[in-house]
């Protein structure tokens, strides 16, 4: 099983969903059950591949590369076929395999119009694919590849089976996202063409291997082109986070996004670009990393107070929960931009914990949604009383998006503020304790615009408009996608350990470079 | 038991889980569940305080603090690294210095929490006189509001889940109170926030309910900034822990800068004023009684509203070094707490509702608590605290039962008379009454002499001379609006509802926790009786048991070192205060009773109506703080920012993206047809096999920006390296 898992545990987990989505293809049309079987079966078996990677992986070790294969892949540039695992991309690919059979369990009597179940859940596995595919990639060119395969489907998955104004706000979605990835591209190359030259085969190369940048870490770089090159990946992976003033894109996408879309938008794909500023940009560029951190932290608290501030003036519940993605990625970014092992170990906690709960929020409001046919905050009223156990997973999902003790939000939160007391050397202390105190002021926004939208939506009596309808409170596929998140949110606010153990030993690695992490 | 302990909050915990999944299907509706959980941890608690009680009369021998505190320092690995070798030293010296009085250590038992930065966090429970305590205390009260709410909440639409959240809430603030650290601290007082919120909202079909439940929420969620930053900041100072018995003991051996301490003592003040209700972030607990009776009793005025006082006396290292109190004559913490004391005191003048009038009350004896922590008089500050809780929830129980059949609660209009037909409700809210007006020989006497003599003899040279003005002032306060209370309530006649209705008293699920908490008001006083002056007659093994058993001994308590002292019984200042608490019980007799004093004063004389509008406005607090800053950031300011992220920052968005396109859609035209045309073609070929899903315009303009971008990422990417190599 070790052997098996070693040599092709990542490679498995990644392109088993492509096998599904090519099964998919070629079931008829009008078998749609099979087709629902064959997409929940492979993401069943993704899970599973991932579980077994998860008994497996060395917990005691988890700062090694793990389950490691390096292959050659296009030898002329010398990049690689290089796929590992280590602890800080565990808790992302268990987050990932763990989402997406809930996804197609809760699309199960919920397909999005144009009804097309074949089609969609063939996006959903090539997203799969692509999304674990980054966490995986321990080579820039293949981790770019993958980071850009889940462009695509995503795009159609909002084109097409997205909302009235899907249009505008998929095009926007790729054309933004896109705009990120070219500057990024040209920072991989530059990074590729500036690291030192290794003797493969008799031949001198650079290298597009992430270790053995990451070994390098930019020793003998310039500072200033260290900055520049740091800028790119900077510019890349903030659009995807997205941070302010970079965050456009992302309401008109969720809000157009189907349900299922949101979810994975929310929680898995956002934090490709968290991900890359962990993996790759900081432990490559660590010189640049210090130079960018006040100004990554900045936009990160004014991304919580501004998104906040978004949250409060939104008429429409998905689209608040939009919004309120760039407040809690405010947070991970703050946890990010102290570069200390306290400060990232809060932010991939914190990336888990966004995933869970905003993808909670998003499935609920799908289905308010679905029963309601509006999301306007004005229009419902009294949820609970139509619909109880949906009112009280809402409330349950704002207390856990607050930050909430007790519930995973809390763990992302309150450790990303506290490290900001004291960021890593070389970094202004008085600017990033001021940056806590905004930080910790944002608590009590979050805290408002979430009660304030579970009071109008959950409290109170049902509006004239629906008084007398019948509102069919959860389904049985609600109660399956539902409680495994809702158990693992609990789970994890209570013992918080079950991340921060696997984080701790990587991220420490991952700094190795910065002095007073 | 004394290791064991971490099992008392986990059962209400289990039993809250039970309670949601078969509460409904249970005949009594899940109250069984929780109330025999919380029986089996009142008795459990009592045992706690048994072994605690042995453990202080035979103490074993010290030293495990000791070395607790060596290996936090140890662990911890940056700023206090240097200092951590002489960390032990340190310890032996104050040990040293404390041999004149035995030591008994808390009893802390702890398990890895999680491990951050290579740095272990540990959960567990540190049980010592404070927090064995504060068991009692919380399994009491919450066993006899469970008695109460079986009759007081019967047939009401939400049954299992009152239950549930109360044991929810039993669970969380035991866990609190147990907390060996300040990290579970804020997990224990965010929890029992969110507790207070469910309760308060328990009606949460009007919106009067749910607006102040979110109040509450919301201005707690202020004072969390404080408690945040506050325990951040100790983290740090203390070399990297969350131990509050290492953090307690380097403040209290000057190991850590006064400064931070300052700082910190500042910021967890904060937090003190929003969750023990001080001024001015009181507003949300009178708007808390929009909650079912009993809850305001255990939640807003026994227990959770006193996690302030707890955390002031739990960390009273840093508070007693960071705020000087004990060489001061005036500091933060007493100002706040006097002013409270007197603020929310007037204020329960000009109230027309039973409950509250007692809610002010509570803020108002909130104050005396944390006063008397910042004069310097922990252990008058924790049994007031302690007598408090007990004679509150005697009253507040007893305003429950007065509104049980009326479903009223306001005094003027729907009570009155009502002596004779609710005769033990009466009895006992003239006893909880009496305790609460500090009339000797009832609880509320002995503690509030003790924070009057604490500020009279504590802190710098003439001590706090505005603290014990203020403290005597209040009494005075009290003992009229609470005899303005009775007279409304009792005497005069039936008016309103209560006229209309039958009134009769209430079954004994009501009548006898009201009994029991009358008799404890009657004897808790008992448990500290001084020994000195008038009462030197008093033995030993009798007097200041309280002290003796609940007061923390040894480095993590401030000593004499840190001019820490105890005040003496003094007979004048008992006589004079008690004298002025009846005063005040005289003026209201005489203007109630007797029709006597300037009636009507308030339409004659502009200053005295002026006064009253202020009064009746609540200092103009609540405007402020809902109209002026949570309307403002809802409205114009979340407005504002929204129009600018639209127009603004999104507008310059699709601008570029506009120009881009018309740019591309020329270029596309009239250059490079060709080269384009074939990767769209390839690509739209592609994109095909997924069908109809693509429309055909958007999927060509995506790929050529596609295809754009990338061309131009490659040039680009070439003229770098060019230009960086």
């Amino acid at each position: 099983m070790k052997d098996l898992l070693n040599g092709w545990g990542p490679t498995a987990a990644v392109f088993l969903p492509l096998v599904g989505a090519a099964v998919l293809l070629a079931i008829p049309k009008s078998e749609e059950t099979l087709q629902k079987v064959v997409a929940l079966a492979s993401s069943l078996a993704v899970f599973f591949i991932g579980v077994a990677l998860m008994v497996d992986f060395d917990y005691d070790k988890s700062a090694k590369m793990q389950f490691l294969v390096d292959k050659t892949w296009i030898e002329m540039i010398n990049s690689r076929y290089i796929m590992a695992i280590d602890g800080i991309s565990l808790p992302l690919i268990a987050l990932t395999v763990f989402v997406v059979p809930l996804v197609i369990i809760y699309s199960w009597n919920h397909f999005p119009e144009p009804h097309n179940p074949k089609a969609f859940l063939a996006l959903i596995l090539i997203l799969e694919t692509g999304m674990v595919g980054t966490f995986v990639a321990q080579d820039l060119l293949l981790f770019f590849v993958f980071f850009e395969l889940v462009l695509l489907p995503m795009y159609f998955m909002i084109g097409v089976f997205g909302g009235e104004q899907r249009k505008y706000a998929s095009l926007k979605f790729f054309l933004y996202t896109a705009f990120g990835s070219a500057l990024m591209i040209v920072s991989i190359l530059a990074t590729y063409f500036l690291s030192p030259k290794v003797n493969i085969d008799g031949q001198m190369l650079h290298t597009f291997s992430m270790i053995e940048l990451s070994h390098w870490a930019g020793s003998g770089l310039a500072k200033g082109t260290a900055i520049l090159v740091f800028g790119g990946f900077f510019m890349g992976f903030g659009i995807k986070v997205p941070m302010f003033p970079f965050h456009t894109w992302l309401p008109d996408a969720h809000t157009q996004a189907p349900t299922q879309g949101s979810v994975i938008l929310a929680a898995v794909l956002l934090k490709l670009g968290t991900y890359g500023f962990v993996r790759i940009a900081i432990p490559i560029l660590p010189i640049g990393a210090v130079w960018w951190a006040p100004i990554i932290g900045g936009l990160a608290v004014i991304g919580i107070i501004y998104g906040a501030l978004g949250c409060l003036a939104q008429t429409d519940m998905k689209r608040l929960i939009a919004f309120s993605s760039v407040a809690h990625m405010g947070y991970v970014m703050l946890g990010i931009s102290t570069l200390t092992s306290f400060g990232i170990n809060a932010a991939i906690f914190g990336m888990v914990a966004h995933g869970l709960i905003t993808g909670m929020l998003f499935f609920i409001a799908g289905s308010v949604k679905d029963r309601f046919h509006t999301l306007e905050i004005k229009r419902l009223g009294g949820l609970l009383l139509q619909a109880p156990r949906m009112g009280w997973l809402l409330a349950f999902s704002c207390m856990a998006s607050l930050g909430l003790p007790g519930l995973a939000g809390f763990w992302g939160e309150f450790p990303a503020i506290l490290s900001a007391y004291s960021p890593a050397d070389g970094l202004n202390v008085a600017l990033f304790r001021f940056f806590m105190v905004v930080a910790a002021i944002g608590t009590v926004f979050a805290a408002g615009y979430l009660l304030w939208l579970l009071q109008r939506v959950a409290f109170g009596e049902p509006t004239e408009e629906f008084k007398d309808e019948h509102i069919h409170d959860m389904h049985l596929t609600d109660y399956l996608a539902w409680s495994p998140m809702i158990v693992l949110i609990v789970v994890l606010g209570i013992y918080p350990n079950l991340i921060f153990k696997v984080t701790d030993g990587a991220v420490i690695q991952s700094l190795s470079h910065i002095a007073g992490h | 038991m004394l290791t064991h302990a971490w099992i008392i909050p986990l059962i209400p915990a289990i039993s809250f889980v039970l309670i949601l999944a078969f509460g409904k299907k249970l005949p009594r509706g899940g109250s069984e569940i929780g109330l025999a959980s919380v029986a089996i941890c009142f008795v459990l608690a009592l045992a706690v305080g048994a072994a605690w009680i042995g453990r202080v009369n035979h103490p074993p021998e010290a030293g495990a603090v000791e070395k607790h505190v060596a290996a936090v320092v140890a662990q911890s690995e940056n700023s206090l690294a240097k200092s951590a070798p002489d960390a032990p030293a340190h310890a032996n010296k104050a040990a040293a210095g404390a041999e004149e009085e035995h030591v008994t250590e808390p009893v802390v038992r702890e398990i890895t929490w999680f491990q951050n930065e290579g740095v272990t966090i540990k959960v567990g429970t540190m049980v010592d006189g404070l927090s064995a305590l504060m068991l009692v205390v919380v399994t009491l009260i919450s066993m006899l509001v469970h008695v109460f709410s079986t009759d007081y909440v019967s047939g009401d639409r939400r049954y299992t889940h009152y239950f549930g959240f109360l044991s929810l809430f039993t669970a969380s603030m035991l866990f609190f109170v147990l907390a060996e650290n300040t990290l579970q601290m804020i997990v224990g007082w965010e929890l029992v926030g969110l507790c207070s919120f469910a309760l308060i909202g328990h009606w949460w079909e009007e919106k009067a309910n749910s607006d102040a439940a979110l109040k509450a929420f919301l201005t707690n969620r202020v004072g969390d900034i404080g408690l945040l930053c506050g325990v951040i900041i100790l983290y740090f100072a203390a070399g990297k822990t969350f131990d509050t018995i290492t953090i307690n003991t380097l403040a209290n051996q000057g190991e850590i800068r006064h400064f931070l301490l300052l700082i910190a003592s500042l910021s967890l003040m904060t937090a003190v004023m929003s969750k023990s209700g001080q001024f001015v972030l009181h507003t949300w607990l009178p708007d808390a009684m929009a909650g079912p009776t009993p809850v305001s009793a255990l939640i807003h005025a026994a227990t959770m509203v006193v996690a302030g006082v707890f955390m002031i006396a739990r960390l009273y290292g840093v508070f007693f070094n960071g705020l000087s109190i004990g060489t001061a004559n005036i500091n933060v913490m007493a100002v706040i707490g006097a002013v409270t004391l007197i603020g929310a005191g007037l204020l329960a003048f000009v109230q027309s509702d039973i409950k509250k009038v007692l809610a002010y009350s509570t803020v108002s004896q909130l104050g005396y608590m944390v006063m008397a922590l910042g004069v310097g008089g922990w252990t008058a500050g924790i049994f007031h605290l302690f007598t408090h809780a007990l004679f509150k929830a005697c009253l507040f129980l007893g305003a429950g039962s007065l509104a049980h059949h009326i479903h009223s609660f306001d005094m003027k209009k729907d009570m009155g008379g009502l002596r004779k037909v609710m005769p033990w409700t009466y009895r006992t809210f003239v006893i909880g009454t009496l305790a609460l007006v500090a009339v000797p020989p009832f609880a509320g006497f002995w503690s509030k002499d003790e924070i009057l003599a604490s500020s009279q003899q504590l802190g710098g040279p003439g001590g706090y001379k505005l603290m014990l003005v203020m403290g005597t002032l209040g009494a005075a306060l009290t003992g009229a609006y609470m005899t303005r209370a009775i007279w409304f309530v009792f005497f005069g006649e039936r008016r309103g509802a209560s006229a209309t209705h039958d009134m009769h008293e209430n079954g004994p699920r009501i009548v006898v926790p009201l009994v029991i908490l009358a008799g404890l008001a009657c004897i808790a006083g008992f448990a500290n009786l001084p020994n000195t002056g008038f009462l030197s007659w008093v033995p030993e093994s009798v007097a200041l048991r309280f002290e003796h058993y609940v007061e923390p001994t040894g480095a993590y308590f401030p000593s004499a070192a840190n001019a820490f002292s105890h005040p003496k019984f003094n007979i004048l200042l008992a006589l004079v205060s008690t004298g002025v608490g009846l005063l005040g019980v005289l003026g209201a007799y005489l203007w109630f009773w007797k029709d006597l004093g300037p009636h009507r004063l308030t339409e004659r004389n502009k200053i005295a109506r002026a006064g009253y509008v202020v009064l009746e406005k609540k200092y103009g607090l609540d405007i402020l703080y809902t109209d002026v800053i949570a309307g403002g950031i809802k409205g114009p300011i979340a407005k504002a920012t929204y129009w600018f992220n639209q127009n603004v920052i999104d507008g310059v968005v699709n601008l570029v993206a506009s120009t881009a396109r018309t740019t591309g859609e020329w270029v596309y035209k009239n250059i490079d047809q060709g080269v384009v045309d074939n990767v769209v073609k390839g690509s739209g070929l592609a994109a095909e096999g997924s069908g109809e899903v693509l429309r055909k315009a958007q999927t060509g303009k995506v790929q050529a920006y596609g295809a754009y971008l990338f061309l131009g990422a490659a040039v680009l990417a070439a003229i770098f390296v060019v230009i960086a190599s």
